[in-house]
């Protein structure tokens, strides 16, 4: 989607603003939403990929003036409600009304460890070969989903090159909406800057993206 | 009600609002059993103490010291790195790209905040917010300009927007006069932002 997520070369965020010797947070309940985050996800009601797209979901001004411990959150709150964990009125309120649904796991202190270690690889088999190889010049489709994609908008629609075949992975813009993982290969898609933004473009620039491979049509 | 048993005797009204927010989604799923407190405090623990920028220094100082080590960084960034047992959440498909004379790399993500969390840890504020995703992909030297560091004109800037789920690791250029360090003299030399990219690693004089 055409979210307010996706800010490739927006102008007017300001300046970049690096804090000195910046804490791993600011306040104590960012400490709170990073373990309750994490905690949620375990249950393995959701994806990764609908969890990014819940938070896509949060409206323009409310994402941009957020922290992204608070887009966290506010995308948990939708997650949960979705899947029959929390329903409004208990948010609302502020306590348990119901039990509501019951997760798969619930993340009890001693798994933590292991759960971090082993993560959530997304790298998954495929029977067929990569359509392009390294080397190999490709357009990125022109497409504007409204539902999730990781195709960036300024990178839609340009002419690159193939550096490097990654392996395949979870296809997001399918799995974020239920209709399973269905790999594709991914590759890294090297574009000059000149492609990306046209006249004064900075000179010496290149960017690349990691594109799924039916981003990709060949040139 | 009583609250006799926190800090807070009063309303929930001297919190800011998400600390409010918060709170009350913790209690919740506390109530319900969906959430374990200390499931809660390991996971802080572990990104406070464990899991961080030191993990990636001491990658990139290997790299530096042993031509070997840094030949598999470029072949397999996954298993070299986990030879060191730095593995899991968001550093289960690493890349390690390496700045050279010619060109500087940096590493953004213009889409959220993916960041290789088992070599960095957290990712600071700055990078998951909006000025720094817009602007890393369309004006990498200014922005490299608001962390004081000035690439000579002819270097090329390479951007990589992490949009799958591939994570990035700079190994920065290793600093002149440093050939007499250890490793752990090395590593001190590789901040954070070295290897993210919007920074270079410090020369020896200036080892913390």
């Amino acid at each position: 989607m055409n979210g307010p997520h996706d800010l490739g070369g927006q102008h007017g965020m300001g300046p970049v603003a690096p804090e000195p010797n910046e804490p791993y947070f600011h306040a104590e309940w960012e400490r709170q939403a990073l373990g309750v985050t994490i905690s949620c996800g375990a249950f393995g009601a959701w994806t990764l990929d609908e969890s990014r797209h819940a938070r896509e979901n949060i409206p323009p001004a409310t994402y941009l003036a957020a922290s992204y411990y608070e887009i966290w959150i506010r995308a948990l709150e939708v997650l949960l409600q979705r899947h029959g964990f929390v329903s409004a009125a208990e948010l609302a309120e502020g306590r348990m009304l119901e039990k509501g649904a019951a997760p798969k796991r619930v993340l009890k202190a001693d798994m933590v460890a292991a759960v971090l270690a082993k993560g959530g690889p997304c790298d998954r088999p495929l029977d067929t070969a990569p359509r392009f190889a390294a080397g190999e010049r490709v357009r990125t489709r022109n497409f504007n989903p409204t539902t999730h994609t990781r195709l960036p908008r300024y990178a839609r629609d340009k002419v690159g090159v193939v550096e490097t075949v990654q392996g395949s992975f979870v296809f997001p813009d399918d799995n974020a909406h239920g209709r399973g993982e269905n790999p594709q290969w991914v590759y890294t898609v090297v574009f000059d800057g000149g492609e990306i933004w046209g006249e004064g473009a900075a000179p010496g620039l290149t960017v690349s993206i990691d594109a799924w491979e039916s981003y990709l049509e060949p040139v | 009600m009583s609250h006799d048993h926190d800090d807070h005797h009063h309303q929930d009204n001297h919190f800011s609002p998400m600390e409010a927010r918060v709170r009350a989604l913790e209690t919740i799923l506390t109530q319900k059993g969906l959430i374990d407190p200390q499931a809660i405090d390991a996971i802080v623990e572990t990104y406070e103490t464990k899991i961080g920028p030191r993990n990636g220094a001491r990658v990139v100082a290997k790299a530096w010291a042993e031509p070997d080590f840094a030949d598999w960084l470029r072949r397999d960034a996954t298993e070299a790195i986990a030879s060191l047992s730095y593995t899991g959440r968001q550093g289960e498909h690493m890349r390690a790209v390496f700045n050279d004379a010619q060109t500087h790399n940096l590493v953004v993500c213009t889409l959220c905040s993916c960041y290789p969390w088992s070599v960095l840890g957290l990712p600071p504020v700055w990078y998951k917010a909006p000025a720094y995703r817009s602007r890393a992909v369309i004006d990498p030297r200014g922005v490299l300009e608001e962390f004081g560091v000035t690439l000579s004109p002819d270097k090329k800037i390479r951007v990589w927007d992490s949009t799958a789920e591939l994570r990035y690791l700079v190994i920065p250029e290793r600093p002149a006069g440093t050939e007499g360090l250890d490793q752990a003299a090395l590593a001190d030399l590789v901040t954070r932002d070295a290897m993210i990219g919007t920074g270079l690693a410090l020369a020896p004089e200036a080892r913390p």
